[in-house]
């Protein structure tokens, strides 16, 4: 009852764009459009045969300048039903930017400023969008594929 | 001007620059003031600055800046084969190296799919070393914490009792802190000859000294009031907080990972899992997580025993086992993305993965460490308290802020 088939129905039912899945990674994956995951991640909370009550990690990912794209990874976890669900989203690489939601879980809170502070995708709606790791003077966003570190940081080589 | 002689060229408003206030002068009410706490003060258990918004003695709001120890953990892992990753997970919590070692070394090989192939003996060995190390980050955390609340003997006596559990690591591994001893599919080496035996006289030894630290700590009236009732964390607020480790455990969920999801040989093994009942106060105050951690070494103690039973026993040392014969020559996995998770100290540690199936370097590994989440919690229960009161929260969160920044 509680399976994949089950939340890609109930998934499927809130987006406005069309959904996908993607059976091949552990935990197994929804693919939704940026603008839906807050609506998602709110209706998998709240639902009483899903109650992913728990946001365990949120990841981007850079595909590179040749794709052009970045991705957000989000790993719900549902106590009661011992369920995990992968949700992932793809937003353009020049413009990277997808609704927060640190309204559903507050835990997004930090885990967006740190996708934020190293990848550069900014999260609209988020109370406090900050650098979280990094000076907040550091130029660039380091884990992007085509980064180039600043020659010197205050005086400091960073090449070491 | 930037010359290389110039190690750091220092202005008075660098920390302004680097880590500016998020709280305005201009936006403050007649009594506050804006105090800053760290990065230098040893009840910050390392390099964590606090960002204090107080009114007379009281904390309105609390600010965390974090970072200071960052050292690129996901940017190195991308661009070194997995197993030579390890040494770098070690570095992520330097007090429980050997459990963030199984838990990465159970990701890859998950990947790879030989999970289920790995040696009975192998299994065992890792579990036993985990809950060693377990047992010596527990102890850090009660130790210290009793040092954040003015009892300054039992920190001596754990460090000299957490000093005897890293004699034996490093009896086995060669390191005193970070070992590198588990491999992906497999260890550096077999326990050495007589490991079981000394294992054996340190739960002897160590049974009774663990009460004595309850005694004499945890049950001590100072103690009791200065930390129970204090800093209560709801189970609601922990979950959407992401809480998890002995902080969600002492807010009243029986949830462990060792249980939930009954990796390695866990199943295998019996324990129970404490939770936080309220003894001293409400149920998830700052007593109540220094309990279910002094609780947790009981239990680890008890899976340690049990470890040895079955090394001693069923899967004994034998002159033909190896415990680098399912070590792959050539780490690459198929690919795939996988989210990996297992139970630290602290909490739940989460890899996630991305593997393209060409090369041997992973192309993201993340690390979602339990100390930055458990730690993200600090200013929604440190609203409104006293400043002592927020160095009693602070400690009994358990940061290690080594995980913290990564």
């Amino acid at each position: 009852m509680r399976d994949h088939d089950h939340f890609f129905s109930v998934v499927n039912a809130v987006c406005k764009v069309e959904v996908r899945r993607d059976d091949a990674t552990t935990p197994k994956t929804i693919i939704v459009s940026a603008e839906d995951i807050p609506a998602v991640c709110s209706l998998l909370q709240s639902d009483p045969s899903c109650y992913f009550d728990m946001l365990s990690c949120v990841t981007g990912l850079d595909n590179g300048l040749d794709a052009g794209t970045m991705e957000v990874v989000y790993n719900l976890y549902s106590i009661p039903f011992n369920a995990h669900l992968m949700i992932r989203t793809t937003v353009p690489r020049d413009n990277p930017e997808l609704p927060s939601v640190s309204g559903v879980y507050k835990t997004a809170e930090w885990h967006e400023r740190e996708v934020f502070d190293l990848y550069g995708i900014r999260f609209t709606g988020h109370p406090d969008l900050r650098r979280i790791l990094l000076p907040a003077d550091w130029e660039g966003y380091p884990l992007r594929k085509d980064y180039k570190h600043q020659e010197y940081y205050r005086g400091v080589r960073v090449e070491y | 001007m930037p010359t290389d002689r110039v190690q750091y060229q220092f202005k008075e408003d660098n920390l302004l620059q680097s880590e500016p206030n998020s709280l305005k002068t201009e936006e403050l009410k007649a009594e506050e003031m804006i105090m800053n706490l760290g990065p230098q003060h040893p009840s910050t258990h390392g390099v964590l600055r606090l960002e204090v918004l107080m009114e007379g003695e009281i904390v309105n709001k609390v600010v965390p800046h974090i970072g200071y120890l960052h050292r690129c953990f996901e940017k190195h892992a991308e661009n070194l084969p997995f197993n030579q990753i390890i040494p770098f997970v070690d570095r992520c919590d330097y007090v429980t190296s050997m459990n963030n070692e199984h838990i990465f070394a159970m990701g890859v090989e998950r990947m790879l799919g030989i999970e289920k192939q790995i040696p009975k003996r192998v299994e065992y060995i890792r579990v036993l070393v985990s809950e060693l190390n377990r047992i010596a980050s527990h102890l850090i955390a009660i130790g210290a914490y009793g040092m954040d609340m003015g009892s300054f003997t039992p920190f001596f006596w754990i460090m000299r009792d957490r000093e005897h559990i890293l004699r034996l690591l490093e009896w086995a591994s060669g390191a005193r802190l970070l070992y590198n001893y588990i491999w992906v599919g497999g260890l550096y080496y077999d326990v050495p000859i007589g490991f079981e035996e000394r294992c054996r006289e340190f739960v002897r030894y160590f049974r009774p000294k663990l009460k004595e630290l309850e005694v004499v700590l945890v049950e001590n009236k100072i103690f009791i009031e200065r930390t129970a009732n204090v800093g209560v964390l709801p189970l609601d607020l922990a979950i959407n907080c992401g809480v998890t480790g002995p902080m969600l455990r002492a807010s009243g969920l029986r949830f462990d990972l060792r249980k939930v999801d009954g990796y390695s040989v866990y199943p295998e093994l019996e324990f129970s899992v404490p939770i936080g009942e309220g003894k001293m106060g409400k149920t998830g105050d700052c007593w109540d997580r220094t309990w279910v951690r002094l609780e947790e070494i009981y239990q680890s103690l008890h899976l340690v025993e049990q470890c040895i039973d079955h090394l001693e026993g069923n899967h004994k040392r034998t002159r033909e086992f190896d415990p680098q014969a399912m070590v792959p020559k050539k780490i690459r996995p198929p690919k795939q993305d996988l989210y990996v998770r297992g139970e630290m100290p602290k909490g739940e540690l989460g890899f996630f993965f991305r593997a393209d199936g060409k090369s041997d370097v992973p192309l993201r590994c993340k690390c979602r460490s339990a100390s930055f989440v458990n730690l993200s919690v600090l200013p929604e229960i440190a609203k409104g308290v006293l400043v002592a009161d927020l160095i009693a929260i602070l400690g009994s969160i358990d940061i290690v802020l080594g995980e913290v920044d990564r």
